[in-house]
């Protein structure tokens, strides 16, 4: 063990010299290793994130090798007997033969699609960590912009995806997104040529630029802003959670190597581990199973992956509302579901640190993090907002979800026309209150209150030595701070 | 300052504008409601309309095309005796004394012939308890010899005749065709069932080929019924072979999950994948405290 690390050391000391001879990178080096990282697990969910997307890219070179992007026609012979004979378009064919004939393909292809799912989740929850601690106040609003930025690719990227293998599926729900960008006022129609190349289902060029978009565009976007977002965070340095020795000015926590490099890695194998468990048990778009798409055939049911849910609950809520001159329609009503309402939302939390700022005249540099309780209002408006986006999500899914209550689909609509308001504001007043009884009383809400440390005198008497509960996070300083660069205490 | 966001005698006016906004919008929303029938058709991919004509008298099933096989029911003169009573005790108060129907309660049942009686006794939908209901596979109220005699009184009042389907004669491939044609929109490409706009569809998981090929050819309910031209002999003993089929269909990607696709997948993604990694992390996380 000893020789090995000893070993190990050289190796790493012969690297540097090798690398600070013709570089002189030796101080860099230096510094990065020694960089600290705060101790919170919640830190992590960023790297589930950036893990599953080397999962992404990884798996994702193996199917392009595969994909054929072609919407010409052709009758399937291949080993799955229940396709014989059918027509269907070149792309179809090349990943149902990706999924049946490729070793290995399948496996790939579902790791592939899990690791999507779970990509966009960890955006997601990342950024409920960010706001709910206030991560994103100056001077890491950059960073927060950056990141809604790749969320919003994410998504698109995720829809491209899907959108290329031409099954019944995905070409139902390019039916839908064609419907939304021709519902855009003004520019609709063009955009739809522009982006189809004809009147849907397109032409030829179609998929071939979709590929474009789905395996080069997006994919180099996302690694530079990805790039940018992690050097800024070692600029800025990490934000931290108040706590003993823990100032505005300091980051208390695991320097880079070894310690936290180690457990990164770690993290990385899980990731990988977890998708490809995923990919190799658990079937995902089975693509064989829904067939290929015809612009005459639909299904009962047919979903967008979860990330697009929103928008389909969005769709089917929005009422029935086309402003109209005469018999002119200027909006087409797929227009609030499908574009102005993630619109809202991606500006809403676009807008969100200029607004708190706005309200709190708090224009100041802030490296503590606040725990959610310590701001009720912020983490009440943050509740109720998930919570108004998430309860329109769950709208695209009632007819599935609630089919076997035999609740009427349009009383369903209808309830949750009202609900979708209701319910948020009622959310934002019980969070308030939630956060500022916590506050008081200042318990974890897992662990809670802990007990309370008693002595019996000889007498009998009993006297109250104080709380056991766990206290090491106090509340943040209120002392207004300067804007003091954050450096590591070591 | 700083604590202003935490000050409640201090939530500024503009704060409670905005509910006052959203509450606003939310009841003009509802207001609108009413106009908005049909609007899922438009982008949420809910094919399907509302049920009509429930309680009209009912679409006349569609005969067997010259030459196609027949599901032939046994008939005698006692049977149709035994018939006559079951019906009298348990269907004319809807279907009325002499099959007529009752107007608005329940179609008549003259002509309709064997193929709809034996779809709806053997899988227990009749008879109905409410005449307003949708009607509801369940098991069977009549054993096969009551169903039999029922069938041999009420298809004594003329009408085609039952039709089958052979699912060994079927070919899979345009089983699969002809079921994404004409029968995904409503009961989903893996006959998973779902929710059109105002009616439960349901799974194909229990029916029978006769079953598929009599409500093929009757169209329960809200269900169009398919004549010949569109769904020939061969065609039909392909759905139902592809109905068969879809009960253990090929999961070549492992754990199925209803075969429902994206729902269960993202609850799959969310409450598995992610929820597996925030353990590791919290683990991982925990340690460094
Ligand atoms: C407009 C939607 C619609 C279409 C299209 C449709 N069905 Fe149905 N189907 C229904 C409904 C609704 C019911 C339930 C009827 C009832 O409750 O009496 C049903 C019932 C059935 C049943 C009885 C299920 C059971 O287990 O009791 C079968 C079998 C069936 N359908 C087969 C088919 C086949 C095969 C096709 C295609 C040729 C098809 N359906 C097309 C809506 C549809
Ligand atoms: C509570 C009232 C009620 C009772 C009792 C009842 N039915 Fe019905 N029946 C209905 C209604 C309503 C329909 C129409 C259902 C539909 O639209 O799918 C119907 C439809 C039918 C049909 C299909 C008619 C067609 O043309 O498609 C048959 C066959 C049938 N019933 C047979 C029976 C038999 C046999 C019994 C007795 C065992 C019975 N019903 C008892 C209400 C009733």
């Amino acid at each position: 063990m000893n020789v090995l690390q000893r070993t190990l050391e050289r190796r790493f000391l012969r690297g540097t010299r090798w690398l600070e001879q013709r570089l002189g990178a030796a101080k860099g080096i230096k510094w990065l290793l020694s960089y600290v990282f705060p101790d919170h697990w919640s830190f992590l969910l960023g790297e589930i994130a950036l893990y599953a997307f080397i999962v992404l890219v990884g798996t994702g070179t193996f199917l392009a090798l595969y994909y054929i992007p072609g919407d010409s026609q052709v009758i399937y012979h291949g080993p799955y007997a229940l396709l014989q004979g059918e027509q269907m378009s070149e792309a179809y064919r090349s990943v149902v033969d990706l999924s049946f004939s490729v070793p290995a393909g399948l496996l790939f292809r579902q790791a592939h699609h899990w690791a999507a799912d779970v990509f966009v989740a960890a955006i997601v929850l990342h950024l409920c960590r960010i706001f709910f601690t206030g991560a994103y106040r100056k001077p890491r609003d950059v960073n927060y912009f950056i990141g809604l930025t790749m969320l919003m690719l994410a998504i698109l990227e995720g829809f491209a995806g899907y959108s290329l293998i031409d099954d019944l599926l995905s070409g139902m729900g390019l039916a839908i997104a064609y419907g939304v960008a021709l519902s855009l006022p003004g520019i609709g129609a063009q955009l739809g040529y522009l982006v189809w190349g004809g009147p849907f289902p397109g032409s030829s060029s179609f998929l071939p630029r979709l590929e474009i978009v789905h395996v080069f565009l997006i994919p180099g976007t996302l690694a530079v802003l990805i790039t940018l977002h992690l050097v800024m965070i070692m600029r800025q340095h990490h934000s931290q959670f108040p706590g003993p020795g823990r100032r505005e000015r300091n980051v208390v926590g695991t320097p880079l190597w070894p310690a936290y490099a180690l457990r990164s890695i770690g993290l990385l194998l899980a990731v990988a581990g977890v998708l490809f468990l995923l990919g190799g048990l658990v079937q995902i778009n089975p693509i064989w199973q829904w067939g290929p798409f015809h612009p005459y055939l639909s299904e009962n049911g047919a979903q967008p992956d979860w990330y697009i849910g929103w928008l389909i609950g969005a769709l089917r809520l929005m009422p029935n509302w086309e402003p109209a001159i005469g018999n002119y329609t200027l909006i087409p009503n797929p227009f609030w579901g499908g574009a102005a309402f993630p619109l809202f939302v991606f500006i809403v939390m676009f807008a969100w640190p200029a607004i708190e700022r706005r309200f709190t005249r708090d224009h100041l540099r802030h490296d503590l993090l606040d725990r959610p309780r310590d701001r009720p209002t912020r983490t009440a408006i943050g509740a109720a907002f998930l919570s108004w986006v998430m309860i329109i999500f769950a709208v695209g899914s009632t007819d599935r979800l609630f089919f076997r209550l035999h609740i009427s689909y349009t009383a369903q609509i209808h309830f949750w026309r009202a609900g979708v308001w209701v319910l948020p504001i009622l959310i934002f007043f019980i969070t308030r209150s939630a956060c500022r009884s916590l506050r008081r009383t200042d318990t974890h809400p897992m662990r809670a209150w802990q007990g309370t440390v008693v002595r019996r005198g000889p007498d009998g008497s009993i006297t109250r030595l104080g709380d056991s509960a766990d206290r090491t996070q106090s509340r943040p300083s209120e002392e207004p701070v300067g804007t003091v660069p954050a450096e590591s205490e070591r | 300052m700083r604590r202003w966001l935490t000050r409640r005698s201090r939530i500024p006016a503009v704060l409670r504008l905005t509910l006052a906004v959203i509450l606003a919008a939310g009841a003009v929303a509802v207001l609108a409601a009413p106009s908005s029938e049909g609007q899922t058709s438009s982008g949420a991919g809910v094919p399907g309309g509302p049920p009509a004509g429930v309680n009209a008298p009912s679409k006349s099933p569609e005969p067997p095309a010259p030459g196609d096989p027949v599901k032939t029911f046994p008939d005698s003169p006692a049977l149709r005796a035994q018939g006559y009573t079951l019906y009298q005790a348990g269907c004319s108060s809807c279907h009325g004394i002499a099959l007529q129907g009752t107007p608005g309660v329940a179609p008549s049942l003259r002509g309709v012939g064997a193929g709809p009686v034996d779809f709806y006794l053997s899988t227990g939908r009749m008879p109905l308890e409410q005449p307003r209901e949708e009607p509801q596979r369940a098991p069977a109220l009549y054993t096969r010899g009551q169903i039999d005699a029922l069938i041999a009184y009420v298809a004594s009042f003329g009408g085609p005749p039952a039709p089958t389907a052979d699912p060994a004669k079927g070919n899979l491939a345009l089983g699969l065709h002809e079921f994404t044609l004409h029968c995904a929109g409503c009961h989903q490409v893996v006959a998973r069932g779902g929710l059109t706009v105002n009616v439960p569809v349901p799974d194909l998981l229990a029916a029978t080929p006769q079953q598929v090929a009599e409500a093929v050819r009757m169209g329960p309910y809200v269900m169009p019924h398919f004549g010949t031209r569109q769904i020939d002999q061969h065609d039909l003993d392909s759905i139902a072979r592809y109905v068969l089929w879809t009960r253990h269909p090929v999961n070549a990607g492992g754990w199925a999950i209803y075969n429902l696709g994206p729902i269960p997948e993202g609850i799959v993604a969310w409450f598995m994948g992610l929820a597996a990694l925030v353990i590791v992390a919290r683990l991982i996380g925990e340690r460094l405290a």
